[in-house]
């Protein structure tokens, strides 16, 4: 009675590879990981790869690498949440990375973050709901000697105020551009 | 096998080689407090509680995961110990909401426990009060964010014992939280064989089995060594 219950549990669960038949990037991500001969120890960089594939990790495609690894969700799931890098919802098409490690700390960095979390509504970490915005912070990107550095966009600016980081992203949210 | 020497608390003991400075003490009836220790599954000195001084170094080491050295003299009771052990334990006491009179393990909890062995009677940190959030939603077993401290038992537990792999941490630092799969609930979690083994291990009353009330829920951490003993040597000691 029980062995049948688990039994139909997992058949309800369609691995998502099926699911995803016709997506080329599942098959791109599949042979990234035939190259690291399927192994477990290569979850990072798996996960690396397919976020570049896909933007985001979102639980199917977790789900995929925990099967084709042969690991459990659990494990696959601790590894994308321990590291900043993974994100697990789609980013916002706007992205702005304000560093906070010690050298852009201690040159006001936490007063930008919090400048932008005031203004957009979102806590470090968050998208807007509208998708256009997503903010973030970093520990030192090895760009100390410009501190506070913040990255638009993947362009790494120097010396950011409250002000010219505001003048940024409001040049983003409010015209559209 | 080798056997070292080595002083505890002024005493000599013999200890075999690969045994930690936990093992070697308790064997001889030498108390180290332990928070995230489990007898049978293995150690990841998460909670410290259990450092130690030892002579020549001036780092504090955690007992459970440093390994016995002939010649080793180790301190596991002064003052400056005493004083991080109080700490460590406030520091536990603020990060989460740990409420002992409306908590069903009071009177069985470990935490508890060791801060009333340690003279905790205030908590000098300034209380975070995180809003958490309370899983019933399997059929059997309810988790209480609220009074999980991390320890990593019930992780495993599930992944050494049951061989589940449904637990993890996810997160890091105060984010951190126990999760099951990928975050769903745990009713909902494919992996879970509802064998309860995380709910034995649990020191505090984060893990319970639905219905337990105030006080109620007593765990029967034997179970956990018994099938332990009989995996690892085949032996079944009822
Ligand atoms: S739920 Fe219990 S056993 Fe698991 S990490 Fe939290 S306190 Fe430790
Ligand atoms: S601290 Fe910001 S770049 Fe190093
Ligand atoms: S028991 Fe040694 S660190 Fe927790």
């Amino acid at each position: 009675m029980i062995a049948t219950l688990a039994r139909s549990k997992r058949l309800a669960q369609q691995p998502p590879v099926s699911r995803n038949a016709g997506d080329k990037r599942y098959r791109i991500l599949e042979t990234q990981m035939k190259r690291h001969q399927f192994k477990q120890d290569a979850l990072i960089e798996v996960l690396h790869k397919a976020q570049e594939l896909f933007g985001f990790l979102d639980n199917d495609l977790m789900t995929f690498v925990a099967q084709q690894l042969k690991l459990p969700p659990s494990r696959v799931f601790g590894v994308a949440t321990f590291y900043h890098f993974f994100n697990l919802k789609p980013k916002g098409a706007h992205s702005c990375v304000v560093c906070m490690g010690t050298a852009c700390y201690v040159k006001g960095a936490d007063k930008v973050v919090a400048a932008l979390e005031r203004y957009a509504g979102i806590r470090a970490g968050d998208t807007t709901p509208d998708g256009k915005f997503s903010l973030a912070t970093a520990r030192c990107i090895g760009a100390c000697g410009i501190a506070p550095a913040v990255v638009y966009d993947g362009v790494v600016t120097a010396r950011q105020t409250p002000e010219t980081s505001l003048a940024m992203v409001k040049g983003w949210l409010e015209h559209g551009s | 096998m080798a056997a070292k020497t080595l002083t505890i608390d002024g005493q000599m003991i013999s200890a075999e080689e690969n045994q930690t400075v936990l093992q070697a003490a308790r064997d001889h009836d030498i108390p180290i407090p332990t928070l995230c220790h489990l007898e049978g599954v293995a150690d990841v000195g998460a909670c410290r509680l259990c450092l130690v001084e030892i002579a020549g170094t001036p780092k504090l080491l955690p007992a459970c995961v440093t390994r016995v050295a002939e010649g080793m003299v180790v301190t596991t009771n002064s003052e400056r110990l005493r004083n991080y052990r109080r700490m460590i334990l406030e520091l536990l006491f603020a990060e989460r909401n740990h409420p002992c009179a409306v908590c069903v393990s009071n009177g069985h909890c470990e935490l508890q426990a060791l801060a009333m062995n340690h003279g905790m009677d205030h908590v000098r940190f300034e209380y975070r009060h995180p809003r958490l959030e309370l899983d019933l939603s399997h059929r059997l077993f309810g988790m209480d964010h609220n009074r999980c401290i991390l320890c990593s038992r019930c992780v495993r537990v599930c992944w050494t014992i049951e061989g589940a792999g449904t637990k993890s941490v996810a997160g890091r630092g105060a984010a951190s939280r126990i999760v099951t799969d990928l975050n769903q609930p745990w009713g909902e979690s494919t992996t879970c064989t509802a064998c309860g083994k995380c709910v034995q291990s649990c020191p505090t009353g984060a893990l319970f089995y639905k219905g337990a009330t105030v006080g109620e829920m007593q765990r029967d951490r034997d179970k956990l060594e018994y099938i332990v003993t009989a995996r690892e040597k085949q032996q079944w000691i009822v």
